[in-house]
């Protein structure tokens, strides 16, 4: 058996040596953070590349969690661990917290990145929907400087990213805008403990409308809106409500795998997403 | 094949150690070093049996290369305790017969060390959710609970 040329490791101090790789290597290039993916993808032979460039000693890259009046933004290099435990964090986006604390364990958490998380772009990636119903924007710096996006347009399908040759993650940045808001992620999974979701939605009701998103339904999350105000009514009729949700849940299109059927997913869609709109709305109201 | 040398701390002793680029921590753990305490298993972050501290933080050293640790601390299951002078915690866990085949109690020790280490009393929901990705094909999970709790109770005394 052929043995695949082993890689080479960078460890760049700097941006400026990350473009120069990056250029350089080309697709045979691979950017990392946390690793925790990465690790797996390469044993199992499903990344190959011809250089690693390790990204966690790059000064220039934005490390940790930085608040302002109307952004809070997550630095590429921040782990999940660090993120869950931020107390500005905790009180404008718990639904993100709630999803963050769902991938993996606390020994993956100590490592992943939300960055990292995001790039990977599996459909079933559990932060994607807490960033679309928050309307993140990722923000990727290049040699030719930072340009931003909604996290909703960064992800395409499965693997696949708006990420350029020669671009990486700078941070991803949360509003703060929204005023009051009520939000809540839920997820259905096989077990409790360590699993890929079947299903998750995430609820976030706010000044603007309210926002569910959808993961592990479609080739990529994708979030939807009401701006009639009728889903973040607590009194609106239940029948107005569920059709609503029913119409959202026509955009999903499951496939059946070994967590659930086609069938059973597109029923699911609908009851988490009733689940999670009914914590944010109770969560909006409490006093 | 490109090495690279890394020079790191292992269980407060300094090392250096000549590795490839995709090489584990896990795998220089138990290959390079000897330190064979830390057991190999599902190599994909599944299981937890392959756990270690790294900068006081749990992780699984199957995920880890060990590239990316020069300069870094690890401490594994052997700078936890010895067989003549073991530590509170695997103490708690003979106690409570925690340990049937015990492939698994390596990896538990060192995610309930981290635990007690950021908080001396969680409670049975903190422990289970903290030790979630450890699996114990024995399934002695009931005791291993108790043990975390008993080292937990005798943490001020
Ligand atoms: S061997 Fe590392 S998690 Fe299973
Ligand atoms: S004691 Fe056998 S796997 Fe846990």
């Amino acid at each position: 058996m052929a043995m695949l040329a082993e890689p080479r490791y960078h460890s760049p101090e700097v941006l400026d040596e990350v473009f120069t790789d990056l250029e350089h290597f080309g697709p045979s290039g691979l950017p990392f953070a946390g690793g925790t993916d990465v690790v797996v993808g390469l044993r199992k032979g499903k990344l190959a590349p011809r250089v690693m460039v390790d990204l966690k000693r790059v000064a220039d890259l934005a490390q940790g969690i930085e608040v302002n009046d109307t952004w809070l933004r997550i630095g590429a290099l921040t782990t999940l661990s660090r993120l869950v435990a931020h107390p500005d964090v905790r009180s404008h986006f718990p639904a993100l917290v709630e999803a963050a604390n769902t991938v993996g364990s606390i020994q993956i958490r100590n490592r992943a990145t939300l960055a990292g998380n995001i790039c990977n772009a599996s459909p079933a990636a559990d932060t994607a929907p807490a960033l679309l119903a928050y309307h993140a924007r990722i923000a990727l710096v290049s040699r030719h400087g930072i340009r931003q996006m909604p996290v909703a347009d960064f992800v395409l399908g499965p693997r696949r990213t708006a990420l350029r040759a020669g671009e990486v993650v700078n941070g991803i940045d949360l509003p703060l805008d929204g005023g009051v808001a009520g939000s809540s992620f839920t997820r259905l999974t096989r077990r409790r403990g360590v699993d890929l979701a079947t299903v998750s939605v995430c609820a976030v009701v706010d000044r603007r409308g309210t926002h569910i998103a959808y993961g592990a339904v479609a080739p990529r999350p994708f979030v939807l809106t009401d701006n009639a105000g009728v889903l973040a009514d607590p009194h609106a009729d239940p029948a107005a409500r569920k059709a609503l949700l029913t119409g959202f849940a026509a955009h999903a299109s499951p496939i059946s795998d070994l967590r659930g059927s086609r069938e059973y997913r597109q029923a699911m869609v609908i009851t988490c997403s009733e689940r999670a709109l009914q914590t944010a709305i109770t969560r909006r109201h409490r006093p | 094949m490109s090495s690279h040398r890394v020079t790191l701390d292992i269980n407060g002793e300094p090392h250096s150690l000549d590795v490839t680029a995709t090489q584990t921590l896990l795998d220089a753990l138990r290959w390079q070093l000897d330190l064979t305490g830390t057991k190999k298993c599902c190599a994909e972050g599944e299981c937890g049996a392959c756990t270690v501290l790294l900068d006081g933080l749990a992780v699984n050293s199957c995920l880890v290369l060990a590239t990316e640790l020069h300069g870094a601390s690890v401490t594994t299951i052997e700078g936890i305790g010895t067989p003549s002078s073991l530590s509170r915690l695997q103490d708690a866990f003979l106690a409570e017969g925690a340990v049937q085949c015990g492939f698994c109690i390596p990896g538990m020790v060192m995610a309930a060390h981290a635990l007690l280490a950021d908080q001396p009393h969680p409670d049975a929901a903190t422990i289970r959710d903290r030790l979630s990705g450890n699996l114990c094909r024995c399934a002695g999970y009931p005791r291993i609970l108790r043990a975390v709790q008993l080292a937990s109770s005798q943490a001020d005394e």
